[in-house]
């Protein structure tokens, strides 16, 4: 999976600015996507392309259970989040409705990765690569549960029983 | 094995659960309201695209609904929703939906516990992320998306990381000017909001016993504040009589085993309390009143889940009997049930006399989504949850998170007060 990095070097991006509450209440898919970053970045819709990848610090998606926070970054065309740690509920809701893929990557890639570099994430081998700046970094492997989640392509496809 | 982990083997059908495994848990009670709920409608209609079955659900008498976020309607979309959200319940046969303008209704998790709808030892799923207030009951009560609650609804389980347990412990009885909002801050700056992260976090001990369980709603509810799975409390005989005035009997007590392992224990005493604050922009940025920045205030709000329980406007109302508000103050009982006991008790008086606005129970403004929101600029003291940027309105309002008290205290003066200057 290849994409373009957006950067936000900071922690604790929350579903507040991820969608904030006054768009609760719509539930078109298309509509939400336009609202999405509203309360952190103004510029968010004039760069992000269909595919491109969100790099971020710690706890991100920290805040409410709305599902709205993940499907508007993926249909912003957003395929995965890159960062230091996720919040809960943001991670489970990426994984379960197969929005995007939530990857938790170390202190190397979050310095060394940059705005706008070229990265091919390869959840198999679980390896990041800078195609920028050729670089390679480890990403954290998915538990059990969750990689046979993403594999199953989302909570509702997944079979517990085949175990 | 803990509390915790008592209740998810039992709800897994296993003798025995460690942190760390992953169990597919039965529920026992699912919640969805005026948000979450056409969320799952709108996931439905993709099953149902996918071939999935939608016709029935599991077990609609295990489901309620609560309409909390946009009522009353804000707008023609939020009008939409709770139609929507009526259709569904009716097709589905869920008989217990809380209803504006009906009766009893109010914030979904004061709901769970005015209504007795969630028992000790239940596993009880919600979609909304302050689901972990009901802990307080002895449940395991943790906060879920759209798409999990949808899949609660068609199987009746959810799969769950067994979560490792931090234990605090509170040692003595809180002193009057103290809330369980100032401890639960305290919690909050300390361990950092990600210091909860995925975990339980249970809290006990003397001032635990001490503590109404109302009190102890408010420390569970703000556990989601530090990134927790889930709060709990073990419950004891103020469980017991809290539910059995609410018409509730049948229930289990599940408390943890005498070597229960706690991954980390933290210890508070209670007489080192002092009433606190969050600043802006988070509610792990906390400091006590007594050093709190000299800020003009432009509003206070009473109010949501945390904070407008019927003990929250009764140390509210201590404050303001006899006084004036100097700012713009709000008070919006969290249910109908409670906004009904301070009409009968005298509180709603207090609060009209002193300038105050009373308002229905919503979510309203707590979550920046109507009925009094923040301008550019404009600076609240609340009994709410969360002050991300933009919470409760403009992306440059703020908010500071404070205790019913310290609310009321800072509507008298407009600056943020100790509650003790005024009692």
């Amino acid at each position: 999976m290849r994409g373009n990095i957006i950067k936000y070097p900071r922690d604790n991006i929350d579903t507040d600015v991820i969608i904030p509450g006054q768009y609760l209440k719509v539930h078109d898919y298309a509509e939400l996507a336009t609202h999405a970053m509203e309360g952190l970045d103004p510029d968010f819709h004039s760069k992000v392309k269909e595919g491109d990848f969100i790099l971020s610090g710690k706890n991100f998606g920290c805040g409410s259970s709305r599902e709205h926070a993940p499907i508007a970054l993926s249909h912003c065309g957003i395929k995965a989040i890159l960062a230091l740690s996720f919040a809960r509920i943001f991670y489970r809701n990426s994984v379960d409705g197969a929005f995007l893929l939530p990857i938790e990557i170390d202190q190397d890639a979050y310095d060394g990765i940059s705005e706008g570099d070229e990265i091919d994430i390869d959840i198999s081998t679980n390896e990041i690569k800078n195609i920028t700046k050729n670089q390679t970094y480890k990403m954290k492997p998915f538990s059990d549960i969750i990689g046979k989640i993403i594999a199953s392509g989302g909570l509702f496809k997944y079979k517990p029983d085949q175990d | 094995m803990n509390i915790v982990e008592k209740i998810l083997a039992r709800g897994s059908g296993k003798s025995s659960v460690a942190p760390d495994d992953v169990v597919f848990a039965d529920v026992d009670k699912v919640m969805m309201h005026d948000v979450s709920g056409p969320g799952v409608i709108k996931v439905f209609d993709k099953l149902k695209k996918q071939g999935i079955a939608v016709d029935k659900l599991w077990d609609p008498t295990k489901v309620w609904v609560a309409e909390d976020h946009f009522v009353p309607s804000a707008d023609k979309l939020s009008a939409e929703n709770i139609v929507k959200l009526s259709n569904f319940t009716k097709q589905y046969g869920i008989e217990k939906h809380f209803k504006y303008g009906m009766g009893q209704y109010g914030i979904c998790h004061t709901i769970s516990h005015e209504e007795a709808m969630v028992m000790p030892g239940d596993v009880y799923v919600g979609g909304d992320s302050h689901t972990n207030t009901t802990g307080a009951l002895g449940a395991f009560a943790c906060g879920l998306g759209h798409t999990d609650i949808a899949y609660v609804l068609l199987h009746g389980n959810i799969w769950f990381k067994v979560p490792e347990t931090y234990y605090f412990k509170l040692n003595g009885k809180l002193p009057d000017h103290v809330m369980a909002k100032d401890v639960i801050l305290k919690i909050i700056g300390d361990i950092g909001n990600d210091g909860g992260a995925y975990r339980t976090m249970q809290f006990g001990g003397s001032g635990i016993d001490e503590m109404s369980v109302e009190s102890r709603l408010t420390l569970c509810n703000m556990t989601t504040e530090a990134g927790a799975k889930n709060g709990i409390v073990e419950p004891d005989q103020k469980v017991v009589d809290y539910l059995s005035q609410r018409g509730a009997t049948n229930f289990n007590l599940v408390t943890g085993d005498s070597d229960a392992e706690y991954s980390k224990i933290f210890e508070y005493e209670s007489s080192e309390m002092e009433p606190m604050i969050a600043k802006p922009f988070s509610p792990d940025n906390t400091c006590v009143v007594r050093e709190a920045p000299s800020v003009e205030l432009d509003k206070s709000y009473i109010g949501s889940c945390t904070g407008a329980k019927y003990e929250d406007l009764e140390a509210a109302a201590k404050i303001l009997k006899g006084r004036k508000v100097k700012i713009r103050t709000e008070v919006l009982p969290a249910a109908i049930s409670i906004y009904q006991r301070a009409m009968e008790n005298g509180l709603l008086k207090i609060f009209l006399d002193a300038g105050v606005t009373v308002g229905p129970p919503t979510c309203g403004a707590c979550c920046g989504a109507h009925m009094g929101v923040l301008a550019k600029d404009e600076i609240c003291i609340s009994t709410t949850n969360r002050n991300f940027p933009g919470r409760m309105g403009h992306i440059e309002s703020q908010t500071y998170l404070a205790s019913p008290m310290v609310a009321a205290a800072s509507a008298v003066t407009g600056k943020i007060t100790d509650p003790r200057d005024l009692l």
